[in-house]
């Protein structure tokens, strides 16, 4: 492949990795304040034909990415109100929702399908774009992907560096000691919960209206995205970096699976699509193998500075989820 | 509060959800732009309306059955047990491996279907126990251990699709190459309907409820869903219970695999779980974990799926509108439930206040 | 600030946990407040700071009533409260535990936030590290750290819940004066504890709960003998105490060695003969409760020896310790013991179940309630266990037991239990030590441990005492040795 090719290819892994952004970063943030919104998958494909179909009508892509974000916002506030206020399992409605969600998508959407609607084009940024290699890299995407860009620093910068940020970790760690600092636990969870969600419903037309324009139905090869937002969620160890981190790679697979096709016919495609789910699986392995209750006892039978030398190894590698996730506050 | 109205009450609730989704319903319906009697009668139609339509039911009510009749073995263990697709589709591959094997040899055909079964059991159970060690032993939490395997279930079959069980020439979406006739399960003449596969599964689900109900296992599980710490300490060996759970669950949605090879599509195709899987945690989850109301449900979900069929033919809407129904039935029901708990706990603490001052 | 209590009242369910309280407090006071387990003073004090509401009765500060309806609103009225157990985040820096909860501007800085920290330090005379995680910090230091943020929060009146629970003899001496300093500057410090000399050390006045009422203040010279008969009214008499002829040995732990990441316990010895009761000592988190649990195989040792009945069980699983006729019953009744949405008869189902595949629902039921009536639970076999009440929990946990056993453990027996169901409890108890089980069980009420064990071992920080007649100890000596004078 000639570098251009290459660069064009990475370009473009960058913008197939935008509408994942938002998704994880959304759900980052919704876990991070201690409620799961599985409903991911029903989420992104329900978001992505409305805002496709309010786009094509109104002829506003503005419109259209509002709508995409509104429903998302509303899909997270139905999560929040059934796990916060009626105190009903959140894997549970989320589970519902995803399918729901999905099967809403499909249904209102079949009339519109195959239909052209207005795309988001890329936008050059004058200057930038003629750097040699960074040009193209960076500077010759849509508009959703650069503000995937800005979303990352931005999630980050919230997250770490800002005061409400602070609270929104402290309500995620141990809400009872936030709600002794004054934190309002459920309100926030709420308002997380929805700000989330918004930003999950923005992956759909990131999809629809940029990076796969159009609505295919079944064809249009979403389904599933959301299952995978939730996988680099985790593996993302609910920081922005990380999960960024876990959206590029995924992507990444992605096209190398495409492009390295010709070369290797014995390797099926399927293997590298499949690769971030089995990686998955082995970063959740690691992080927690040093809780499990057989690895402390056979701790406890090394000697002492093997044992030692082991449980902090174990402990570096521990990643502790935000406690109390997906476990309803109650006061008192 | 007499316990007559005490026992009415919460099913006067249940009716409440139901009709909210039958309203949802119809107001997508409505967005639509579609008549929303005429999309039930249709539904209604579509699935009763004929015998060739109402074995069509039976077919997918078995797959149906059998998962749902898993989960709740596993949802009784307090397990969330997504992976139920990829163990329905281990089992068909599994099934489908075995068929190949002895395609050629000189055992009886009945024999060879029946170790297709087996065989499919085993591969649900291997898959599903897979997700209980990675649980059991390795903290991963059964929700992402379980999508992540469903996920490789179905690379695994467009693999061996496309790969080493394609056909001659070169490999389709259609699947592998058709079993012979004599690898059938035999099907009621003209119907699509096997009359085996649905012993099998209504015999399942009663095993099912007994093992729940009438023994010391079903206890056992009761016990460490409910209270896994208590569970231990009152001497369960708690890990092997969730094993157990597991493989149980897969073995159930194994055989649903195999029957979906040997008695309906007759060879392996790349989403041969076709979705029973997930759809079983809905009824699970819609029946409240009841296992006496598992075969009703079911049926009215097969009937809607298949019902639902006629949609595109005649209104030109999509079939999808089951899915909705039944969603959104799920979601109701849940949303009810949660408020009714908490307008009896605000009555219960009002009450409280009131003593106490 | 001047803090006045009028008739606060509170309860939880059937349970009057605050009746009636009326406590006036002026300013600049150090007051402390007495009272045994389940007196009902840390409900109160979660009412003065905000975490619960009153369901009846007024606060007033400075004059003026007040309605705290969260921890938030009492901070910003100037009530600040230091948990037993910080209420901190462990897993985060000092500085982000410092900053968390106050108020300012969008952007977090954090060094002007260690700039602030470190002067308010030097100002009252604690040394406390730079950033750092604050798993790296002591139980003390965390409590200075927490202090300090209420006081640079502008709390005016400081709540402080056994604030020299866990903390080293240095660091309670600069604690105290700390306090001092504070009330001088006209500080109102509300001073919980049971520890009756550091309430002699400190306080200007106290008073005394007993179940939920404020039976009595005392001011100094503090007469000892007539707060604790305050505190523990007239005791109803257990009766005297059984003779057990003790047997063979039951159980014996040979420099036994255990380690968490907190704490360390090394060269425990014991012997533990059949019909014998031990009991454990301490403030929760010296190293009872470990040790209790390695007796059962629930954790594991990594030195020693554990010997039971002549077999070594050194290293054994929970399931081996159970087959050897161990039971362990947890404090926690209904989180670690029971399983709350089942019925008594699934319980007893379950946990005497020897062989058969189907269960017989009829005998079950039968035999469920024979253990109701042996065991005088107030509940039907039908009953879930989550709707019986404290006392007829740890029945049930009890009736859950097999006979005969060799060796039972027990964390709390009689926690939050009245006066009548602990003395039923442990004349049941004590019927098994005549059917020469062991005992070994731990507990915070001294009483409990004096009436009931043979021998005591006290444990403080990971160090033990050897283990002491019953007989020959006093409350005094006791409390000593808990409070880390002499182990």
């Amino acid at each position: 492949m000639t570098g251009d090719a290459i660069i064009a290819g990475l370009a473009g892994v960058l913008a197939a990795a935008a509408p994942v952004l938002f998704a994880v970063i959304g759900e980052t943030i919704t876990e991070r304040a201690g409620v799961i919104n599985l409903s991911l998958n029903g989420t992104i494909l329900l978001s992505a034909m409305g805002s496709f179909v309010v786009a094509s009508t109104t002829g506003s892509l503005l419109l259209g990415f509002l709508a995409g974000a509104l429903i998302g916002a509303g899909v997270a506030a139905i999560v929040a109100f059934s796990s916060i206020t009626l105190r009903q399992s959140q894997v549970a409605v989320g589970f519902v929702l995803a399918l729901l969600c999905r099967d809403l998508a499909y249904f209102l959407g079949n009339p519109f399908m195959g239909e052209a609607g207005p795309r988001l084009t890329a936008t050059r940024i004058p200057l930038l774009s003629e750097i040699p290699v960074v040009g193209p890299l960076l500077f010759r995407q849509n508009l959703m992907t650069y503000l995937s860009f800005i979303l990352i620093a931005a999630a980050w910068l919230w997250i770490y560096k800002s005061r409400p940020g602070l609270t929104l970790r402290s309500v995620g760690e141990r809400p009872r000691a936030a709600f002794a600092r004054g934190a309002n636990v459920n309100r926030l969870r709420f308002l997380y919960t929805v700000l989330g969600g918004a930003l999950v419903g923005l992956a759909g037309p990131a999809f629809s209206l940029a990076v796969k324009a159009g609505w295919k139905g079944t064809i249009s090869g979403l389904d599933g995205i959301g299952w995978i937002a939730l996988a680099i969620t985790i593996f993302g160890a609910w920081n922005p970096l990380r999960a960024a981190f876990g959206c590029y790679f995924f992507a990444l697979l992605q096209w190398l699976g495409v492009v390295l096709q010709p070369s290797l016919p014995n390797v099926p495609s399927q293997v590298l699509q499949v690769a971030p789910f089995p990686l998955m699986i082995l970063a959740l392995l690691l992080v927690n193998i040093g809780n499990a209750e057989w690895v402390e006892r056979m701790l406890a039978a090394l000697p002492e500075r093997t044992r030692h030398f082991v449980a902090r190894v174990l402990r570096s590698m521990r990643v502790l989820p935000p406690a109390g996730l997906g476990v309803p506050f109650e006061r008192e | 509060m007499s316990r007559l109205s005490s026992r009415w009450i919460p099913a006067a609730f249940q009716l409440g959800a139901f009709f909210l989704a039958l309203g949802f319903t119809t107001v997508i319906l409505l967005l639509a732009g579609a008549p929303p009697l005429e999309a039930y009668k249709q539904i209604i139609l579509g699935s009763f309306g004929s015998t060739v339509k109402l074995a069509d039911v039976l077919v997918a009510f078995v797959p149906l059955l059998l998962t749902t009749a898993g989960v709740l073995i596993t949802f009784s263990a307090g397990l969330w047990n997504i992976g139920v697709e990829g163990q329905v589709t281990l089992g068909a591959i599994f099934t489908t491996w075995i068929l190949r094997l002895l395609l050629d040899t000189a055992l009886p055909p009945w024999l060879i279907i029946v170790f297709g079964i087996l065989a499919g059991m085993m591969g649900g159970a291997l898959w599903a126990m897979l997700a209980g060690a990675l649980k059991t032993f390795g903290g991963v939490n059964e929700i992402f251990g379980g999508l992540g395997l469903n996920f490789v279930a179905t690379a695994l079959t467009l693999w061996l699709i496309f790969g080493p069980w394609k056909r001659p020439g070169v490999g389709s979406m259609s699947g592998t190459e058709p079993f012979p006739e004599h690898l059938w399960l035999p099907q009621l003449p003209g119907l699509r309907l096997s009359p085996f596969a649905l012993l099998l599964a209504l015999v399942a689900i009663v095993l099912v409820y007994v093992l729940l109900q009438r023994t010391y296992a079903g206890l056992r599980f009761k016990a460490v869903g409910n209270n896994l710490k208590a569970a231990f300490l009152l001497g369960l060996p708690t890990w092997r219970y969730m094993l157990l759970a597991f493989g149980l669950c897969g073995a159930l949605a194994g055989m649903a695999g195999a029957i979906q090879v040997e008695a309906v599509y007759h060879r392996l195709i790349p989403s041969i779980s076709s979705g029973y899987g997930f759809l079983g945690l809905l009824v699970a989850m819609l029946i409240r974990y009841r296992a006496l109301w598992a075969a009703p449900v079911a049926l009215f979900f097969a009937a809607l799926n298949i019902g639902g069929i006629q949609l595109p033919i005649v209104l030109k809407l999509d079939s999808t509108l089951s899915g909705v129904l039944q969603g959104s039935l799920v979601l109701f029901v849940l949303l009810v439930e949660g408020a009714r708990h908490r307008f009896m706990e605000k009555r219960a603490r009002a009450a409280r206040a009131e003593q106490s001052a | 600030m001047e803090v006045k209590l009028d008739k606060v009242s509170k309860s939880f369910g059937p349970v009057r946990a605050n009746d009636g309280i009326t406590l006036e407090i002026p300013s600049g006071t150090i007051q402390g407040i007495l009272g045994e387990n389940g007196a009902g003073k840390s409900t109160l004090m979660k009412i003065l700071s905000g975490f619960f509401r009153a369901d009846g009765g007024g606060i007033f500060l400075d004059g003026a009533e007040v309605s705290l309806d969260s921890p938030g609103d009492a901070i910003a009225h100037g009530v600040g409260m230091l948990h037993q157990d910080p209420l901190d985040f462990p897993t985060m820096s000092s500085a982000d535990n410092f900053l968390i909860g106050s108020s300012g501007g969008l952007r977090l800085d954090r060094r002007r936030a260690e700039a602030a920290l470190r002067e308010k330090a030097e100002e009252i005379g604690f040394a406390l590290p730079g950033d750092v995680p604050l798993e790296t910090l002591t139980v003390g230091e965390r409590q200075q750290l927490e202090l300090l943020r209420l006081l640079w929060l502008g709390a005016r009146v400081l709540i402080l819940d056994e604030p020299t629970t866990g903390i080293s003899a240095p660091q309670k001496v600069r604690l105290f004066q700390t306090l001092k300093l504070l009330a001088e500057r006209g500080h109102t410090i509300v001073f919980v504890s049971h520890k009756l000399e550091d309430v002699e050390e400190i306080c200007h006045r106290a008073a005394v709960l007993r179940h939920g009422r404020l039976v009595g203040q005392a001011e100094p010279p503090y007469d000892f003998d007539g707060l604790v008969e305050l505190m523990f009214g007239r005791a109803v008499s257990p009766g005297p105490a059984q003779i057990i002829p003790h047997g063979h040995t039951t159980l014996r732990l040979d420099r036994v060695g255990i380690e968490t990441a907190r704490l360390r316990i090394d060269d425990f010895d014991l012997e533990v003969k059949a019909g014998e009761t031990i009991g454990f000592a301490g403030m929760e988190g010296s190293g009872q409760g470990l040790v209790l649990r390695a007796c059962a195989g629930l954790i594991r040792t990594v030195a020693g020896q554990i010997v039971l009945e002549n077999t070594r069980m050194t290293g054994r699983p929970y399931r081996a310790f159970r087959e050897r006729r161990v039971a362990y019953l947890p404090a926690s009744r209904l989180e670690d013991g029971l399983v709350p949405n089942m019925s008594l008869t699934e319980h007893f189902l379950l946990s005497h179940h020897e062989r058969g595949v189907f269960v017989d629902w009829q005998k079950g039921r039968r035999d469920a309630q024979l253990h109701i009536d042996d065991f005088n639970i107030k509940g039907t076999p039908a009953m879930t266990v989550e709707s019986l009440s404290g006392g007829n929990q740890q029945r049930a946990l009890l009736a859950l037991m097999r006979t005969p056993l060799s060796l039972l453990l027990l964390e709390q027996p009689t926690r939050g239990l009245d006066v009548e169901s602990t003395i039923y409890i442990w004349s049941k108890l004590k019927d098994r030590c005549m059917e020469d089980t062991a005992i070994i069980f731990l507990s915070s009420d001294l009483d409990e441990i004096l009436q009931y064990s043979d021998r005591i071992i006290v444990f403080y920080n990971g160090r033990f005492s050897p283990p002491l007649p019953a007989a020959d100890t006093s409350v005094e000596q006791l409390g000593n040795l808990i409070g880390g004078r002499g182990v």
